[in-house]
């Protein structure tokens, strides 16, 4: 028993997830038990568990690009302006100002869009695999500038629509579930096919490990770094039209705005380095479910927006000292001192 | 040897890991105006007992005296406070700072709350010329050859505290010119009453520089004698409890007897950054070294045929058909396999398990969605580490924990599981222990008797002459003379490498 209990505390989502559970609990407790609660209306589940995951694909399906991007050591700050780009041409194609022809079609939306986000990862990958600007210098470029395209894409406009088949994409619901989870596991399933059906995994790590060592075993370090900024610029967009949807309008100025690093936390929390080596997407996942309730629970808690981001930063934090090494090594030598040195005598 | 004559005594030392016991009992003692040099394969302890002289380990027992006093350093700091300092094999300074910047960080002399800049590098060029170096002393470390760093760090450290100076493989990166500079300096400080303690895997040095000799073997001492009455073979012997000579011989013999197979690849005019016009052809079954000095274009003609520098001009044939070398998968590919100079920087993925270490270059060359399966993968990994004797508990493993000449073996795995061609082999055994050394040598040599072609670079004469049945001498990045069978011998290399060709002939008239 004890040793099962040991290989589970092996793996990389192990920690995550002890966090995560600890605070839907704590949160369980102070609400006295209604934030387990799950109602059925209309065939459909609503509660705060509910509201937790619906809220957090986003995230999640931002943390799956970001966790490779990080892997390889190196990042992505323009998602969140990449998501605005894609919530505005979306937007506006079902409006009718661009591409009148479509004549307002919810599939040339998403498509588009999707290729705009997927255009913009590969320009970040281009700037950082091939031209080898620093990532966060790279991205940046397109952070700043992101926003400026939404703007041009909607004239400086929010652009507000009426499409029930868009609202789908955030509202809609399948066998009582909200619909952006089907996105998500859809996504994720593909992704984590891909990941260790083949090499790209392997080679991923390796790249984050030791980029120099890894061309000399034959890896194209450039292409595999490009192909991970392009996906991660797709994945952005995807969440891009998940919030759009959700806001039912294109918003250049707040759509995903500083969520770049609510992802990079995310996977941080889930124990990814962020040097690069080693990564596991599920624990990615986790990771944004933590941020996700973290955010629920300010609002749960119904603690004042002043010191929101205080009593966030101080939960962020004692996450972190959970999952470091370090500590937990001078916790125990502090609790087992006594009994370490004799041990080592013996 | 009276005791006040006696700098540092370490007696009793043990220090155990959770998995094995580093030092067992073991003594040592460094007296002033001595090089004494410790020896032993790696894993014999060698780097725990200096880590516990210098305070980066705690010794579980044993007692350290410096001058007759006890010490018991906790980081390197306190150790450098009572006179002990070390300089590591890699140099331990900061690239992107001045020189003079390098040898006063942490330290800097002030004057009014500011930093006195101009005694800064005064004094930083006043304790260079001291040896005998006359750099400018503003310009940034990187500026400098790896010798200069090295030579920087030296007197960094001497500057510091100068009673006892503790070199740690510090000619691995040396030319041997430069290796003559440095004990040049070591003699002076010797002369100036500083104990030296000196680690490195040159027997040669060894002999050249050193008073006396420690030798440890598996955390145990061995003994320490004079190094004026120790015979090298016997060192050898003591170094890793089995007969040297022996493993020569075989490999000597199996040179010998060897005839060039079927031409596998010709290399007519290569040109890049490195190399100029060099003419090559490779047989299967034979073993052929590269020889010349750093730059000389030995390393840079094997980058070349592994597609990692770009080729200006020039045309490379492999089994009769012309190709293109670009990049490294299209020779991998090709069927040829490197393992480069730079184990810790070209070679090994730290993070990663030896069986991924293992597998990685055969799943690039298969491609990216033909993946090795998790059973195919560990079947590989146990195979090799049966074949080449990787001492490793597991071969999940990660590589880093390894020892140097593991995690050699371990890259020598990753390409045999190619089934490669050619091999090429850049300094496979620098840094690594006489025990495997010859074990590596050894492979090497076997291979090339099962019909693979094998190309060896080594800056060790000794370790070509072993194992090489013909030798291509570079110098200037051109090719300056071929030898084969019975041309090789360590004097004809020499000339080649330094004299010229003229020079050379010369020299062989005159023999």
């Amino acid at each position: 028993m004890q040793s099962k209990l040991k290989k589970l505390t092996k793996y990389q989502f192990f920690w995550p997830l002890m966090v995560l559970l600890l605070i839907i609990l704590i949160n369980g407790i102070i609400s006295g038990g209604s934030f387990f609660q799950i109602n059925i209306v209309d065939g459909h589940l609503y509660g705060r568990l509910i509201d937790i995951l619906r809220n957090g694909s986003k995230l999640m399906i931002l943390a799956t690009g970001m966790t490779m991007v990080l892997a390889t050591g190196g990042t992505d700050i323009s998602v969140g302006s990449v998501m605005a780009i894609s919530g505005a041409i979306a937007c506006c194609i079902i409006d009718g100002r661009l591409l009148p022809s479509a004549g307002g079609s919810v599939a040339v939306a998403v498509t588009l869009a999707l290729l705009a986000g997927l255009a913009c990862g590969i320009w970040n990958g281009f700037l950082v695999a091939k031209v080898k600007i620093q990532p966060i210098v790279a991205t940046m470029i397109l952070m700043v500038a992101g926003r400026g395209i939404a703007q041009l894409v909607t004239q400086g406009k929010i652009v507000t629509i009426n499409s029930a088949g868009y609202y789908y994409i955030n509202g809609g619901y399948i066998l009582g579930l909200p619909f952006p989870l089907y996105i998500v596991a859809f996504v994720v399933l593909i992704t984590l096919l891909f990941v260790k059906k083949s090499a790209f995994g392997l080679f991923v790590e390796s790249i984050g490990c030791n980029s120099t060592a890894s061309k000399f075993t034959g890896i194209k370090v450039d292409n595999i770094k490009w192909a991970i900024y392009a996906f991660c610029g797709l994945m952005a967009a995807l969440a891009g039209l998940i919030e759009s949807a959700g806001i039912k309008a294109a918003d250049c100025n707040n759509c995903g705005l500083m969520i770049e690093l609510d992802g990079i936390l995310a996977v941080a929390i889930g124990g990814t380095s962020l040097a690069g080596g080693r990564f596991s997407i599920p624990a990615s996942l986790i990771g944004a479910l933590v941020v996700q309730s973290i955010t629920t629970t300010v609002l749960a808690l119904g603690i004042a927006p002043e010191i929101t981001s205080v009593f966030k930063a101080i939960v962020v934090v004692i996450i972190c000292l959970i999952q470091s090494k370090e500590f937990k090594e001078m916790l125990t030598k502090r609790f087992a001192g006594k009994k370490g040195k004799a041990v080592a005598q013996a | 040897m009276s005791k006040e004559n006696a700098l540092v005594q370490m007696s009793h030392i043990s220090k155990r890991f959770p998995a094995v016991i580093a030092l067992n009992d073991v003594q040592f003692e460094l007296k002033r105006g001595e090089i004494h040099a410790l020896l032993g394969e790696n894993g014999a302890g060698k780097s725990t007992l200096i880590k516990v002289l210098t305070g980066v380990e705690i010794r579980d027992e044993g007692t350290v005296l410096m001058e007759g006093k006890e010490i018991f350093p906790h980081s390197p700091l306190e150790a450098q406070e009572v006179g002990i300092s070390t300089v590591y094999q890699e140099v331990n300074l900061c690239p992107n700072l001045s020189v003079a910047e390098n040898i006063y960080i942490g330290r800097e002399p002030r004057k009014a709350g500011h930093i006195d800049w101009k005694t800064i590098n005064k004094n930083a060029a006043e304790l260079l010329a001291r040896f005998d170096m006359n750099i400018d002393v503003t310009k940034t470390l990187d500026s400098y050859s790896v010798a200069v760093q090295q030579m920087v760090a030296i007197a960094r450290a001497v500057d510091i505290s100068a009673k006892v100076l503790i070199l740690d493989e510090p000619t691995s990166s040396l030319t041997a010119i430069e290796v003559q500079k440095l004990f040049d300096i070591m003699r002076r400080l010797r002369g100036e009453g500083m104990g030296i303690i000196f680690v490195t895997h040159f027997l040669d040095q060894v002999y050249e520089v050193s008073d006396t000799i420690t030798v440890l073997r598996n955390g145990e001492y061995v003994g320490t004698y004079a190094a004026a009455d120790l015979p090298r073979v016997e060192l050898v012997g003591k170094m890793i409890g089995k007969d040297y000579a022996e493993l020569d011989k075989s490999a000597k013999e199996n040179r010998a007897s060897k005839e060039a197979g079927e031409l596998w690849m010709s290399v007519r005019g290569a040109s890049t950054t490195g190399i100029a016009d060099v003419d090559l052809d490779i047989h299967k079954g034979e073993v052929l070294g590269f020889s010349g000095l750093l730059g000389s274009g030995r390393s840079e003609t094997a980058r070349l045929l592994f597609g990692i520098d770009h080729m200006e001009k020039g045309d490379v044939t492999i089994a009769g058909k012309k190709v293109e070398l670009k990049g490294t998968l299209t020779a991998i590919r090709s069927g040829i396999a490197f393992c480069p100079e730079n184990r810790k920087t070209e070679g090994i993925i730290g993070d990663l398990s030896i069986r991924e270490n293992i597998m990685l270059a055969l799943q690039t060359k298969r491609g990216l969605f033909r993946k090795l399966s998790r059973s195919e993968a560990e079947k590989l990994a146990d195979e090799y580490i049966k074949k080449l004797e990787i001492k490793t508990p597991s071969q999940d493993q990660l590589i880093k924990n390894l020892s140097g000449g593991n995690q050699q073996k371990v890259i020598l795995a990753r390409w045999l599981a190619t089934n490669p061609d050619l091999l090429m082999l850049d300094e496979p055994t620098r840094g690594i222990d006489i025990g495997t050394k010859a074990e590596i040598q050894k492979i090497v040599v076997q291979l090339a008797d099962e019909g693979m072609a094998v190309v060896f670079i080594s800056s060790e004469i000794d370790e070509m002459l072993r194992c090489c049945g013909r030798m291509v001498v570079l110098r200037d990045k051109k090719r300056a003379a071929e030898l084969t069978g019975n041309e090789i011998s360590e004097a004809t290399i020499m000339q080649y490498i330094a004299g010229g060709v003229e020079n050379a002939k010369q020299a062989e008239e005159v023999n």
